[in-house]
């Protein structure tokens, strides 16, 4: 039996076919799910683009998650083509240049709040959009980057990530009833367009190929689009407010 | 494919993704600063390429593509 065989997942943050979400479209194509994905904006004919490159195309719904409007027409959007979801990937954050690449002490509220609510609060708004629609047992998954150190560079968007790890605890405890459970994804230093846009991102494929462990490629985004496929099939059902390092080891080296 | 053939069908695609007009579109001109083409519409442009023409354009490789001739002659070469 193929691990996702029948389960119905909304997949957001597929931009180009180099994005992690790309690759868990591709792999729970491959085992056995229905998809639709979200995009907005100038992304979306890129996301629409990046479609004809899966096993199967497939809907690509309007989501702006700072729009409420988006957010609140997301459920029955979602239901005109699945009748029901059984997972969620949220794989979607933006900073202002203004408040990463070493812009720390200087960025500005405005800005900041931008990031955090794009990056982090975004996980409570989407799932909380499409409740209705997740059956008990569903399994929501975030895209992190570790929060637990101040890294160079990362500056407002790694506070933004510590925001998402909480945000994801919370999530955890009041879905749990439900038997929903919600987990994060910390993956190395991925060449993707969000990491692209990080200026000075070399210092991190700099350290991860040096010091992590197992041998790390910036240019693979298969083994953390993996583990979310893991987080998605039945084989960790009592595992909920989790972050999995999906790093090559780095987080243990000291 | 001729240079021509290459250059017809990237004017096509230019002017799809980015609103680009075919009369600007020639060899030496610079997608970034002659034609106003971004960071996010150029990744666009480089799907809709290897679609078009059947090639695979490494990220290493879209760096150096910087103006329409760079990329006319890297999809000649490839394809």
């Amino acid at each position: 039996m193929l691990l996702l065989q029948d389960k119905n997942l909304l997949i957001t943050g597929v931009l180009s076919d180099q994005s992690i979400a790309f690759h868990v479209a591709r792999l729970a194509q491959e085992q056995g799910a229905n998809i639709v994905l979200t995009s907005f904006g100038r992304a979306k004919s890129l996301t629409e683009r990046a479609v004809k490159r899966l096993p199967r195309e497939i809907p690509v719904l309007e989501l702006d998650v700072s729009n409420q409007e988006d957010l609140n027409n997301l459920s029955s959007n979602v239901s005109k083509h699945l009748p029901y979801l059984d997972g969620v990937l949220h794989s979607i954050g933006f900073a202002p240049q203004t408040v990463i690449g070493g812009n720390f002490l200087t960025g500005e509220w405005p800005d900041v709040a931008t990031a955090l609510h794009v990056s982090a609060f975004s996980l409570k708004s989407l799932t909380v959009a499409v409740l209705d629609n997740l059956r008990d047992g569903s399994s929501i998954v975030g895209l992190d980057f570790d929060a637990s150190r101040a890294w160079p560079v990362y500056d407002w968007m790694g506070v933004s990530k510590a925001a998402l790890e909480a945000t994801s605890r919370y999530l955890a405890r009041d879905l749990g009833s439900r038997e929903i459970r919600c987990n994060l994804v910390a993956a190395g230093p991925i060449r993707t367009m969000a990491a692209k846009s990080i200026p000075g991102f070399q210092v991190f494929e700099d350290a991860w190929v040096e010091r992590a462990p197992l041998r790390w490629d910036v240019n693979d985004p298969v083994p953390a689009a993996k583990a979310c496929i893991l987080f998605f099939s039945d084989w960790l059902p009592k595992t909920t407010g989790e972050i999995l390092h999906v790093d090559g080891g780095f987080h243990v080296a000291g | 494919m001729t240079t021509e053939e290459v250059m017809k069908e990237m004017a096509a695609i230019l002017d799809e993704v980015a609103g680009v007009s075919a009369d600007q579109v020639a060899m030496g001109k610079s997608f970034v600063d002659d034609l106003d083409v971004d960071s996010l519409s150029m990744v666009e442009v480089v799907m809709a390429a290897e679609d078009k023409f059947g090639v695979k354009i490494p990220d290493e490789e879209v760096k150096n593509l910087r103006t329409v001739g760079d990329a006319v002659n890297f999809i000649i070469k490839s394809s």
